[in-house]
């Protein structure tokens, strides 16, 4: 391969690290008038009355809305497929507010100073209602987190609001409570994870103005820009023709942008007073405002017999869904789907979860999404069960987990579309990972724990898991290459890069297709107007998926120019041959560069645009998977824990692009680091969140972190392009069990509540 | 209020609100590459130095500027572009919102010490979050600058 699978530096990396206007508040026009947002205080409440006339009379305020002058129609925020999982719970502003932060009024201004003095002049009276504010005991709790009648569910996912229940999966393969019964060895742990933010550095923010047609044009920080135009359509109650969604450079994502939250703002506004209007959140917003990775409570149950054989799983899982149901049943489902999977060789599997409401911050995506919580309660449970087989834990992978060639059934029944044919999982080199991991990390000769002084301890632990490429027979993606009158090509995809270099691997598959130089190739992406559709930034799927969109489109261009080129030689097409620098004429010999031919062909002759789509949607699941393994050191004093190591060896197929998938998965692992011991959302007890800036929520700093090793399995998966799978959110799942198991052998506490921080561990130690 | 100030070697004479931040001033004049990650002086997405030493630009006012000089990435195009290349050459500029504040840090850091131990790299840039890129890159691309810059006779090991 020319192109494909090697480390070009990403296309847009020298304007980034320059600092070049590329990201949407450099963009927006300083004429935009400035929205801000009156948040609640209460984390439940139904507003008695509001009063705007004295904001409204403040010099400058344009506009501003309250549930009373506002259209009242359900919908979800959450960016996925139509019709969304998610349930329609969410109204532009409502009569009641659901947690603290959810919004009141909304308010537009010619300057920040005006909107902000604005919302202080906003009278509101509440009636203060008692919030439910504990996951655990919401089903039964007798106050309702939505008493209105008008919210529905599209599909069926056991929508129960009346129970406060969002959603429920369910899913059982063989007779679980009869194999457990005949088991040697059964164990049951329940394990909870935290709900923790998404982080990025850039926080929510859009704007927003009419373009020459009246047409409504909205510029976001978004990973989502196609179903933000279908979400903001059903919303604003227009039709989706009349609205363009643009996403510029953006400041990382994580899955927080993958809901649509800021948009409604200033595209209000924009229709009301036909002036640009824009927002950009505050970090304490982006905290109490938005989403965060869903909190989960799994009870896990593993059936084995006394020579490491696991026979029967079953998990119960609780997930918080905070004020509205966004992305819950996804994440739920992913908790169980992409997890159980891991473990082929059981004869019994049920996963039973429920997802509730609460008033607090709702629940979103958050790379990893559900999976990250799920392989944290399994892969702990099953590094339990080692422990009480006194069994190595990488045996007990050997023993059970999924290998190349393999599958189970559990696969078809839970991948949309999936026939009766078993999906086999022919690229997976998990045994490869595990082996390679042990000697990276120095397993046989670490491992358990060794003591480097008289208080301190290293232990070592690890952990599998997978992730999915894309989600089969849903999440579709389109890319259209044109031939330029110069001979290069633009590359219109709807993908949309996070950061992550997405543009620069698909510039390198057209270029590898297509046999050009990856200067050839000029890309475009994520304009509704402008570029073909793509479900968007998530789910992994970005190189699998629309990757092989890619391709499909390069391999018809290069159709095209061969067909062209018969026609331009006056032959037949078998005679014409596309070297990526020549168009020849094998009968004659003759020969045309690809630049002289495409000019001829747009000025002198045939007169003719080149253009060509290819569409893509996975039909097969072709997950990626990892083994991580940590090396830590425990304060015997204090129960601080440090990262000595952390080893992760990732099977993601081809990488596309080596040096960014490094990267890729050196930020998922610290990602991972920041949920296993340092990151929390904290709430008082009256809802109020008390971890609402970087000071109180705590990402990983350089100094956190320890030394990280990554390195890739040499796997292929065929049906992924050029052999990829995807990478982005694997490289998270595996840091949480994988630590806390560290932590359990270096000191023998079992943390199975994230994060381990000193004081969990300090007091296992001493109480 | 009225404030004399040089900004990337340009004179500025600025009517500021009392309570306006460095940060906004310089984004209202069109620096872009300044950027806001949080409100409470935490993330480092912000700096800028001012008389030469690395400064959050979110924990400044602007009126109290008055004779000095500040330097935003703008005005230290060639050092961007030279870390910067670093810092591309190793992939770690993701979504490249926080590559600017870290930029001002690493020249902060080299004037400081120009041939700086893993410690002092730790201490100088701690100030400087990243939630993309995990970090470790970050550390490969400043040591390979420093050593390619000050000779691989300097204490840092590789
Ligand atoms: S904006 Fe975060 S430190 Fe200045
Ligand atoms: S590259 Fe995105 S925050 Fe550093």
């Amino acid at each position: 391969m020319r192109v494909v699978n090697k480390p070009f530096n990403k296309i847009d990396g020298m304007s980034l690290v320059k600092g070049k206007p590329l990201y949407t508040d450099d963009l927006c026009p300083p004429s935009a008038l400035v929205v801000k947002v009156l948040r609640s205080p209460h984390a439940f409440a139904r507003i008695k009355r509001i009063d705007t006339s004295e904001a409204e009379k403040l010099p400058g305020v344009e506009c501003i809305f309250t549930y009373q002058n506002i259209h009242r129609k359900p919908f979800t925020r959450a960016g996925q497929c139509h019709p969304e999982l998610s349930p329609y719970d969410k109204f532009l502003l409502d009569e009641y507010v659901r947690h603290v932060g959810d919004d009141v009024a909304i308010v537009a201004a010619v300057d920040e100073k005006t909107a902000l003095n604005a919302l202080k002049l906003i009278k509101v009276e509440y009636e203060v209602l008692k919030p439910v504010l504990d996951f655990e005991t919401a089903e039964e709790n007798p106050v309702l987190v939505h008493p209105e009648d008008d919210i529905f569910a599209h599909l069926p996912v056991g929508f129960d609001p009346k129970h406060n229940v969002a959603c429920r999966v369910n899913f059982a393969l063989g007779e679980v409570e009869k194999v457990l019964e005949e088991c040697e060895v059964v164990i049951s742990r329940t394990y909870k994870t935290q709900p923790q933010a998404q982080a990025m550095m850039e926080t929510q923010r859009a704007f927003s103005y009419l373009d020459p047609y009246g047409r409504l044009v909205v510029v976001a920080s978004t990973q989502i820009p196609f179903h933000a135009r279908r979400i903001l359509a059903n919303a604003l109650d227009i039709p989706a023709s009349q609205i363009r969604v643009i996403k510029p450079r953006i400041g990382g994502g994580f899955g927080a942008k993958q809901t649509v939250n800021a948009e409604f703002y200033p595209a209000l506004v924009t229709l009301k007073t036909g002036k640009p209007a824009k927002i950009v959140y505050t970090r304490s917003e982006v905290f109490n405002a938005t989403t965060t990775r869903h909190a989960m409570k799994f009870t896990v149950t593993i059936g084995a017999m006394r020579d490491g054989k696991i026979r029967a799983i079953d998990v119960k899982a609780l997930s918080n869904t905070g004020a509205y149901g966004e992305h819950a049943e996804t994440t739920l489902g992913a908790a169980g789907k992409k997890v159980l999977p891991l473990y082929n060789k059981v004869e019994a599997v049920r996963f039973s979860g429920t997802a509730v409401y609460t008033n607090m911050v709702p629940g979103g995506a958050l790379r990893g999404f559900g999976v990250t919580q799920g392989t944290y309660a399994l892969e702990s449970a099953v590094n339990e069960l080692a422990a009480e087989l006194n069994m190595d834990p990488t045996l007990i992978r050997d023993i059970n987990m999924i290998k190349k060639g393999e599958t189970t059934p559990l696969i078809n029944m839970t991948t949309k579309g999936a026939g009766p044919d078993p999906m086999y999982m022919d690229s997976c080199m998990l045994d490869y990972c595990v082996k390679r991991g042990k000697e990276l990390i120095k397993w046989e000769e670490k491992y358990p724990k060794y003591q480097v002084s008289r208080t301190k301890v290293r232990g070592l632990g690890m952990a599998i898991a997978q992730q999915g490429s894309g989600l089969p027979n849903i999440d579709m993606a389109a890319a259209t290459i044109k031939l330029n009158d110069d001979g290069f090509f633009n590359l219109l995809v709807g993908a949309t890069d996070l950061g992550t270099g997405a543009e620069t691997i698909l510039a390198q598959i057209a270029a590898e297709t297509l046999g050009v130089d990856l200067e050839q190739i000029v890309v475009y992406s994520s304009d509704t107007d402008a570029t073909p559709f793509d479900t968007g930034a998530y789910a992994s799927s970005t190189t699998y998926t629309t990757g092989n969109a890619v391709i499909e489109a390069a391999v018809k261009m290069k159709e095209e120019i061969i067909k062209t080129g018969a026609l331009y030689f006056n032959t037949q097409p078998e005679k014409i041959i596309f070297d990526g620098k020549y168009i020849i004429c094998s009968a004659t010999d003759e020969k045309i560069s690809l630049a002289d031919f495409s000019k001829k062909i747009t000025y002198n002759l045939l007169h003719t645009q080149l253009s060509t789509t290819g569409s893509f949607v996975p039909k097969k699941q072709a997950p990626p998977y990892m083994a991580g393994f940590a090396e830590v050191e425990v304060d015997l004093e204090t129960g601080k824990v440090e990262v000595v190591e952390f080893v992760g060896i990732v099977d993601c197929g081809t990488p596309i692009n080596p040096k960014l998938a490094r990267i890729q998965a050196e930020g998922g692992i610290v990602t991972g680091i920041g949920l296993a011991l340092y990151e929390e959302v904290r709430y008082a007890s009256n809802g109020k969140l008390v971890t609402d800036n970087f000071m109180d929520y705590k990402i990983p700093t350089r100094r956190d972190i320890g030394k990280i090793t990554v390195e890739f399995a040499p796997g292929y998966e065929d049906t992924g392009p050029y052999g990829a799978k995807s990478i982005g959110e694997v490289v998270v799942n595996t840091v949480a069990p994988a630590i806390m198991d560290a932590i359990y052998n270096a000191c023998g506490v079992r943390i199975r509540e994230l994060p381990a921080t000193p004081e969990k561990i300090w007091r296992a130690l001493n109480c | 209020m009225v404030v004399n100030l040089k900004i990337n070697g340009r004179h500025y004479t600025l009517d500021v609100p009392p309570d306006e931040i460095l940060l906004t001033t310089l984004r209202n004049l069109g620096f872009n590459s300044v950027r806001q990650g949080c409100d409470t002086s935490t993330c480092g997405v912000c700096t800028v130095h001012v008389d030469g030493k690395a400064v959050l630009s979110c924990t400044v006012l602007t009126c109290r500027l008055d004779g000095h000089e500040v330097t935003t990435l703008e005005g230290v195009e060639e050092a961007a572009e030279t870390i910067g290349r670093f810092l591309v050459e190793e992939g770690v500029e993701q979504c490249g919102y926080c590559s600017p504040g870290l930029i001002m840090s690493i020249l902060y850091l080299e004037k400081c010490v120009p041939q700086p131990t893993d410690e002092q790299i730790l201490h100088y840039l701690n100030g400087n979050l990243c939630r993309c890129s995990g970090y470790e890159g970050q550390l490969r691309a400043i040591k390979k600058y420093l050593e390619v810059k000050y000779g691989a006779g300097s204490k840092q090991a590789i």
